[in-house]
């Protein structure tokens, strides 16, 4: 049942960080924890919750362009788009 | 002779309406001239006020007039132009005045249009015989696209919207553009390699493959057969928003998903950050709930467990011997009183007794104890007590001083 060490909350990507948040969740639901797993679980999907409202507050849209290349065949180059 | 066989060859000498009427009803008799497609170039363009349009169509041998009434001059906006190729439907009649018959025009459209349709038809009854169009084939999007794919021409107003979407909407995703022609005869080989290198290079999630509204010819790269394979065999799912809601190409029924113009391409394909912010807050909600929950269960396990340790516990043990001390206790010195009371009680009688048969009745009867003063011994005989021995005599109500006298 030893879960690998918890990832580092700033690492995790959006989806990463939510689709933990419902692990934890869900194991949280199922009653079958001691207090003190109880404790820490909530308290590590407090900042699940946290690192996600982050990400989509302050998410900005990639915008990248695929650009022929000799040696790669294409590499992705950033796109500059104003609206 | 000339005249009178010029004479005998008519019995009958026409008018000039006569005989136009009678060409006219030639004409209009005729079913194969009243349904008629005519396609050639259009010269002699003129528009008058009255909104009818008079032109001729042409072609390398012939020329046909034609006229289109406002009502059906209205139903075609922006045709027809001069120089352009037409295909045009109408019946044909006589216009008398003038000894014209012309081609009364009730619908037109460019020229290739009718061909390309037939064309569109028939690649669509082969794709789905095919089985490309299968509902079962159509893969589910997914709910959250880290990447997004967009086949487009970079200049096209259709990635404008779909990136201003995808702004507003999910700004968590990466977004590579594959840039390409969406019009022309270099447009769908330009798709085919676009849906590929994205595929190879960018492995997106999801692949939005849009333009913007235009005519079946515009559109006619999204009717293309490489293309329509290519979009089948995209290892990403795609999503087709091409045109405006009414035009459907074969990449709409071929694509994992249609959206009627790109901007709801980019929604369909991409949840809402408000959603988002909502499935947050429900899980912190659940995740706040369970933990009360497990409180309140740990607080009901506490006080369980401490009722039972109370009774267990060693200041329990101790306080269960002191009160079975307190009762025995009690209970000796119930016994022990009770003891006492009945030996008062045999005291008393034996007093009584001793008190019958004692000195103190005997004294009371007159009787004497003679004691030697220094020793206290009773004086039994006269050899014990010598002249001048002071004794101490007792009564029944007292005792007196006495002195030995002189024997």
């Amino acid at each position: 049942m030893a879960k690998a060490r918890p990832k580092d909350p700033d690492d995790l990507t959006y989806e990463q960080a939510f689709g933990e948040l419902q692990e934890v969740v869900t194991r949280l639901e199922s009653g079958d924890l001691d207090l003190e797993e109880s404790m820490s679980l909530f308290e590590r999907g407090q900042v699940l919750a946290n690192r996600c409202t982050m990400l989509l507050e302050q998410a900005e849209l990639r915008l990248r362009q695929l650009v022929p290349d000799e040696g790669a065949g294409y590499v992705e180059e950033d796109l500059e788009f104003d609206e | 002779m000339s005249q009178l066989s010029f004479l005998r060859l008519g019995d009958h000498t026409w008018s000039v309406a006569d005989l136009t009427r009678y060409l006219r009803q030639m004409l209009e008799g005729d079913y194969r001239l009243q349904d008629v497609w005519v396609t050639g170039e259009v010269s002699n363009l003129s528009r008058p006020a009255s909104g009818h349009i008079y032109f001729t169509i042409k072609d390398a041998e012939a020329s046909l007039k034609c006229v289109m009434w406002k009502t059906d001059a209205l139903r075609h906006p922006g045709l027809p132009r001069e120089g352009e190729a037409l295909e045009v439907h109408g019946h044909i009649g006589l216009y008398e005045i003038a000894g014209q018959y012309q081609l009364y025009a009730d619908r037109m459209r460019p020229a290739g249009e009718g061909q390309l349709f037939q064309a569109f038809l028939r690649l669509k009854a082969q794709l789905e015989s095919e089985g490309l169009f299968r509902p079962d084939r159509k893969r589910p999007l997914p709910d959250w696209p880290q990447r997004i794919g967009i086949v487009t021409s970079p200049a096209a107003a259709a990635l404008r919207d779909v990136v201003h979407v995808l702004r507003r909407r999910f700004p968590l995703a990466e977004v590579v553009l594959a840039p390409t022609a969406v019009q022309g005869d270099e447009a769908p080989q330009g798709i085919v390699s676009a849906l590929a290198s994205l595929n190879r290079h960018v492995r997106p999630d999801v692949i939005l493959l849009v333009r913007g509204g235009g005519s079946l010819e515009d559109l006619a790269a999204f009717n293309d057969e490489t293309v329509a394979r290519a979009v089948a065999a995209s290892e990403a799912p795609v999503v087709s928003g091409v045109g405006h809601e009414t035009d459907f190409t074969i990449v709409d029924f071929v694509a994992d998903l249609r959206a009627p113009t790109p901007s709801a391409a980019a929604e369909i394909a991409t949840p809402d950050r408000f959603e988002l912010t909502e499935a947050i807050a429900g899980l912190r909600r659940r995740q706040g709930r369970a933990l009360g929950q497990a409180l309140m269960e740990a607080r009901g396990d506490i006080a369980a467990l401490r009722s039972t340790l109370r009774t267990l516990s060693p200041r329990a043990v101790v306080a269960n011997a002191r009160q079975r001390l307190d009762d025995l206790h009690g209970r000796g010195l119930r016994a022990m009183r009770a003891r006492l009371r009945l030996r008062r009680e045999a005291t008393a009688g034996l007093r009584q007794t001793l008190r019958a048969v004692g000195p103190e009745a005997v004294l009371a009867r007159g009787y004497a104890i003679v004691r030697l003063a220094d020793s206290g011994a009773v004086v039994k005989s006269t050899r014990q007590a010598k002249s001048g021995d002071r004794l101490e005599i007792r009564v029944h109500d007292g005792s007196f001083p006495a002195t030995t006298g002189e024997k």
